[in-house]
C-alpha cells in the first residue's frame, strides 16, 4: 500500500501537538524546511525539537511559538552565528533546553535505535553542559580498569522528519551526501516522514541497495517535495542559497521583523511550490547543478 | 589579521594527521596547510565527511556541496566522533565566546549584570575539546572573552590545574595553543596559558591589559611569523571575496 501523502496530511496526521520532533539531522545538508513550514502554518504547540545542529529552521519554528523545549547541542544560523529567536526565547522567556553535544545527541538517538537505556561515552566529562541534564547520569565502567564515563540516556522521537533525495511509494528511500545523526534518527523514531525530491519505482531502490539508507518498513509516510530543503542544500540536486541565510539574519533582529518573515515565506504561502514560485525562477536556476558529477558504476551482478 | 591567524592555525597542523577541521577561518587553515607544508593530512567533518583534499571552492558550512564533492568518505556524524573518541585524531580547531587561564571554552552562555546572552551551544565542540589529542582555540583578544575563568564550561581545557582532565576521566588531550587576534598563548605542563608570541605590531602592554587574569610570558617572547607568500596565495585564492578573512 502506498504510504505517499500530502505535506499537509503527514503533518497533519502523525505530527499531535506536544510531540517530540527530530529534524534536521543530517546537519547542513537536506533540512527539511518544508516540512518545519507545514508545522508552522498548522500551528502546532508545545513540540519539543531534537537535532544536532539547527541551521535556522529551528529559530524559525521558535519564533512562531510552535516550541516547549530544545534538546540540541547548536541552535543558531550556521553561516552567520546568532538565531535571534532562539536568543529571545532562552533569554526574555526561559526556554528550557537540554545542552547537548553532537557527539551525545548522536549517541542518545543510536540508544533509541538499539533499544538500550543508555550508550556509555568519554565525551563531556567535566563539562557544564551535563549539569541538571537528565541526559547525563554519571557510571563506572564495570570491567577493569573502572574508568568514569556518561551514560547518555536514550532518546526516541515520537517523529523524525528527514529529505532525501529519493524513495518509492513504499518508503525505501536512497541518499547520498552527509549523513550525520540521521539513520539513527529514523531507526529511534516511533514514526518517519520522508520528504523526497523525487519519487522512483521499486526497482531504482533495490538496484543500489548500498544507498537505501532507510528501509520502508520503518516509514510512516512518503512525501513527495522537489526543493523541500531549501535554503539549504540536496547534493545533486540544488546548492545551498547563502544569500538567503544571509537575508534570514538580517530581517529576524526583532520579533516583529520576525514576524514579517514568516509572514512572508510560511504563512502567505500555501505550499512549497508556491514558496518556490515566490523565489522565483531566477534565484531557483541559480542554484540549479551547474556541472553534474556522476559516481561511478556499481555492478551488483553475479 | 584574520590572514595572519588562518596561518598561524595551519601551522599548527602537521602532515599526515588526522584533523577535525571545523568551520570559519580553520577551515582555510586547513587548505593552507593541505597547500603547503601539510599536503598529507586529512579532514574530518562532524557531518560525516572525510577528505584527503580540500574542497575546491569556498565553503560556508561544512556540508556545502563542494565539501562533499570528491571527498573521500561521506557516512555518519557516529563513525567520525568515533575515531574521535578511540584517539585517533590528532588535532582539532574550536572558536568560543570565552577563554580561560587553563583554556577551557565557553560557547552556551555568559551571564553578566546585563542578564543573560544564550550562545549557540557546543555543537560537537565539547567533544572535540574532550577527545582529540589536542586542540588549537581561535579568537577575538579582548578582556572580556579572555576571563580568569569561564562563566559556563562547555569544553574542556585543562580545568583547573594540571592532572585535572585526568581526575574527571578524560582520555587524552587538552589545549595546545589559542590564537587570538593580538598573540598566541600556549599552554605548559602546568596547564596555564603561557603568552608565546605577539603578533606584528602589537604590544606586550596591550595583550597584558585585555587578557582578564595576570597573563604569564615566556622567557623568549616572539614575534608570530608574518605569512609566507605561498600562504596567502592559497588563503586569497580560496576566500576571494574575503568572507571569512576580512
Amino acid at each position: 500500500m502506498t504510504k505517499l501523502a500530502s505535506l499537509r496530511d503527514a503533518v497533519g496526521e502523525l505530527i499531535p501537538d506536544g510531540a517530540s520532533v527530530a529534524l534536521g539531522l543530517q546537519l547542513e545538508q537536506m533540512i527539511p524546511f518544508a516540512a518545519g513550514h507545514e508545522i508552522i502554518r498548522q500551528k502546532k504547540r508545545g513540540l519539543t525539537l531534537i537535532g544536532p545542529i539547527s541551521d535556522i529552521l529551528f529559530d524559525q519554528m521558535i519564533g512562531a511559538g510552535c516550541v516547549e523545549k530544545l534538546i540540541a547541542a547548536w541552535v543558531g544560523n550556521v553561516m552567520m552565528g546568532s538565531a535571534y529567536n532562539f536568543r529571545r526565547a532562552v533569554e526574555q522567556d526561559g526556554m528550557k533546553v537540554f545542552n547537548m553535544t553532537n557527539f551525545t545527541i548522536a549517541l542518545a538517538l543510536q540508544a533509541g535505535a538499539m533499544g538500550v537505556p543508555f550508550l556509555p561515552a568519554r565525551t563531556a566529562l567535566g563539562s557544564d553542559v551535563t549539569k541538571g541534564n537528565h541526559f547525563f547520569y554519571q557510571i563506572f565502567s564495570p570491567f577493569e580498569p573502572k574508568e568514569s564515563l556518561w551514560a547518555v540516556r536514550a532518546l526516541n522521537p515520537d517523529v523524525t522528519i528527514v529529505q532525501v533525495q529519493r524513495a518509492d511509494t513504499d518508503g525505501n528511500a536512497h541518499c547520498w551526501g552527509n549523513f550525520g545523526v540521521m539513520i539513527e534518527g529514523i531507526r529511534a523514531a516511533r514514526r518517519a516522514i520522508v520528504v523526497a525530491e523525487e519519487i522512483v519505482a521499486p526497482e531504482v531502490i533495490s538496484s543500489d541497495p548500498n544507498r537505501t539508507v532507510i528501509p520502508g518498513f520503518l516509514v510512516n509516510a512518503v512525501v513527495h517535495c522537489p526543493y523541500g530543503a531549501h535554503p539549504s542544500p540536496v547534493q545533486g540536486c540544488y546548492s545551498r542559497d547563502d544569500a538567503f541565510f544571509r537575508q534570514y539574519h538580517e530581517q529576524t533582529k526583532t520579533p516583529e521583523d520576525s514576524n514579517a518573515w514568516l509572514e512572508r515565506w510560511v504563512y502567505g504561502v500555501a505550499d512549497r511550490a508556491a514558496y518556490m514560485n515566490q523565489l522565483g525562477a531566477c534565484r531557483v536556476d541559480e542554484l540549479s547543478v551547474k556541472q553534474h558529477a556522476y559516481a561511478a558504476q556499481t555492478d551488483f551482478g553475479y | 589579521m584574520n590572514e595572519l591567524m588562518v596561518c598561524g592555525a595551519a601551522r599548527e597542523i602537521r602532515d599526515g594527521e588526522l584533523v577535525f577541521v571545523g568551520m570559519r577561518l580553520p577551515l582555510i587553515a586547513f587548505v593552507v596547510a593541505k597547500k603547503t607544508h601539510a599536503p598529507n593530512a586529512v579532514g574530518l567533518f562532524e557531518n560525516g565527511v572525510i577528505r584527503s583534499t580540500p574542497a575546491a571552492e569556498l565553503i560556508y558550512t561544512m556540508a556545502d556541496p563542494p565539501n562533499l564533492l570528491r571527498a573521500t568518505q561521506c557516512l555518519d556524524m557516529l563513525g567520525v566522533m568515533s575515531l574521535l573518541q578511540s584517539g585517533r585524531v590528532h588535532l582539532g580547531f574550536l572558536g568560543a565566546a570565552e577563554v580561560d587561564r587553563f583554556g577551557n571554552l565557553n560557547s552556551t552562555e555568559v551571564r553578566s549584570q546585563s542578564g543573560l546572552t544564550r550562545l549557540p551551544g557546543s555543537g560537537g565542540a565539547c567533544d572535540i575539546a574532550s577527545l582529540a589529542q589536542r586542540f588549537v582555540v581561535l579568537l577575538e583578544h579582548k578582556k572580556e572573552r579572555l576571563p580568569e575563568r569561564v562563566s559556563f564550561l562547555t569544553s574542556p581545557g585543562n580545568g583547573d590545574s594540571a592532572g585535572w582532565r585526568k581526575r574527571v576521566g578524560l582520555p587524552r588531550g587538552g589545549p595546545a595553543a589559542a590564537i587570538t587576534t593580538k598573540a598566541v598563548l600556549r599552554f605548559g605542563e602546568d596547564g596555564e596559558a603561557c603568552l608565546a608570541s605577539l603578533h606584528p605590531g602589537v604590544e606586550l602592554d596591550d595583550v597584558l591589559a585585555n587578557t582578564g587574569w595576570k597573563l604569564r610570558v615566556v622567557d623568549d617572547l616572539g614575534q608570530t611569523a608574518e605569512p609566507a607568500a605561498a600562504e596567502l596565495k592559497a588563503i586569497r585564492e580560496y576566500d576571494k571575496e574575503r568572507f571569512w578573512t576580512k
